[in-house]
């Protein structure tokens, strides 16, 4: 019971100190999943987000049901999701009840801009850790690369990088396992 | 019946958007159009509100909708049944979907052709959440769309580079600093957001 009571605690956290969409919820992931709880690993968490990102569904309940279901099964991952959107549950109610035009209230339109800056050097930092987890030889480099780039500069789906990168990956590993066999045997 | 139907269109958009939570706009124009709960003006209100709250900006969405839409019709406990009911409905696809791939994933993460997908997946996971973390520069210093809003002039505050210099030397180098936890950065850039009017 605790550790469900845990889970949940652990993701309403994540949920209510999210500033922005399911990226911006990947600093305050890994601080909480991976160094406080040690739920996952960095690279695991990149293996989330990949699923996460081309199967249906936000990223950020993506990755509380994926996390949830490691760690204690369904129930786990159910109870994950509950939690990651509780906090939204509660706030945006509140907002919606009491407060008209919240958005356009300058101090909050003032603390967003400040808030925006911030995420972006803790996704900075973020990336710099997982990039070092995830990008080990000159394959991945290029994979990372290409990816970074097309996205920056294209307007393709995300779906479409991954299928591709999974597909390279598989044809990469195996042709390396094939010459390395072939060095053993020479 | 208002809730069947709150929980069946926000099951749609669960399902069919495939990304971050902006994914959710497109089928909630759909849905504006095809219900009339809401008009597109409040919709750009209702994306507004959820990029200024905390959570995740789908499942803002969908509570903001549901709640609005459950109000106008039977008062303030159908807001909040309808802000439940919506967020039900749009999370409900990820876990069923998620709980399958995270079976078999369990069941065959030892296997070395997963293994392999998985070397190539990651660091396109990295390159993806690089580029969605440029997106964010690009609005939080240059106030720019995409790259290419770029071409029509570089507008920029130099407080800004200020506050992600401090930022970025503190999270990364200052002992002690540096291992608080993220909230404090968040907290501390939504302060001076505010003392020195970031938004103007």
């Amino acid at each position: 019971m605790s550790e469900y009571l845990d889970l949940f605690l652990t993701f309403a956290r994540v949920g209510g100190l999210t500033f922005g969409g399911g990226y911006a919820m990947l600093p305050i992931l890994e601080r909480e999943i991976c160094t406080n709880k040690n739920w996952a690993k960095p690279e695991e968490l990149m293996d989330y987000y990949a699923i996460g990102q081309c199967t249906p569904g936000i990223i950020a309940v993506n990755l509380a049901t994926f996390i949830g279901k490691q760690k204690k099964g369904i129930l786990g991952g159910i109870i994950a999701t509950i939690g990651v959107v509780f906090p939204s549950l509660v706030i945006i109610t509140l907002i919606a009840a009491l407060i008209s035009n919240f958005s356009d209230l300058l101090w909050v339109k003032n603390a967003f801009a400040g808030i925006r800056i911030c995420v972006c050097v803790l996704i900075f930092n973020s990336v710099i850790k997982l990039f070092k987890n995830s990008v080990k030889d000159v394959f991945t480099f290029i994979i990372f690369l290409a990816v970074a780039l097309g996205s920056v500069f294209l307007d393709i789906s995300p779906i479409i990088y991954i299928i591709v990168a999974g597909i390279l990956g598989a044809v990469i590993k195996s042709l390396s396992v094939g010459s390395q066999i072939e060095k053993e045997e020479k | 019946m208002l809730f069947l139907k709150l929980f069946f269109e926000f099951f749609k958009t669960g399902l069919f958007s495939i990304g971050g939570g902006l994914a959710t706009v497109p089928f909630l124009q759909d849905i504006s159009a095809k219900t009339g709960w809401f008009s597109f003006h409040d919709l750009a209100d209702m994306i507004a509100v959820a990029e200024s709250t905390p959570g995740p900006l789908g499942v803002n969405m969908a509570t903001y909708v549901g709640y609005t839409t459950g109000l106008s019709q039977y008062g303030l406990a159908g807001g909040i049944l309808g802000a439940a009911i919506a967020t039900l409905g749009l999370v409900v696809p990820s876990i069923i979907v998620i709980l399958i791939i995270a079976f078999f994933l369990s069941k065959f993460k030892d296997n070395k052709y997963v293994k392999a997908v998985f070397y190539g997946l990651r660091p396109a996971s990295v390159g993806l959440i690089s580029a969605a973390g440029i997106g964010i520069v690009l609005i939080a210093f240059f106030n720019a769309k995409n790259i290419y809003s770029l071409a029509n002039g570089i507008n920029f505050k130099v407080e800004h580079f200020i506050l992600a210099a401090v930022i970025l030397i503190a999270s990364r180098w200052i002992p002690k600093v540096k291992d608080l936890h993220p909230i404090c950065f968040i907290l501390f850039a939504a302060v001076v957001g505010v003392v020195f009017n970031f938004a103007a």
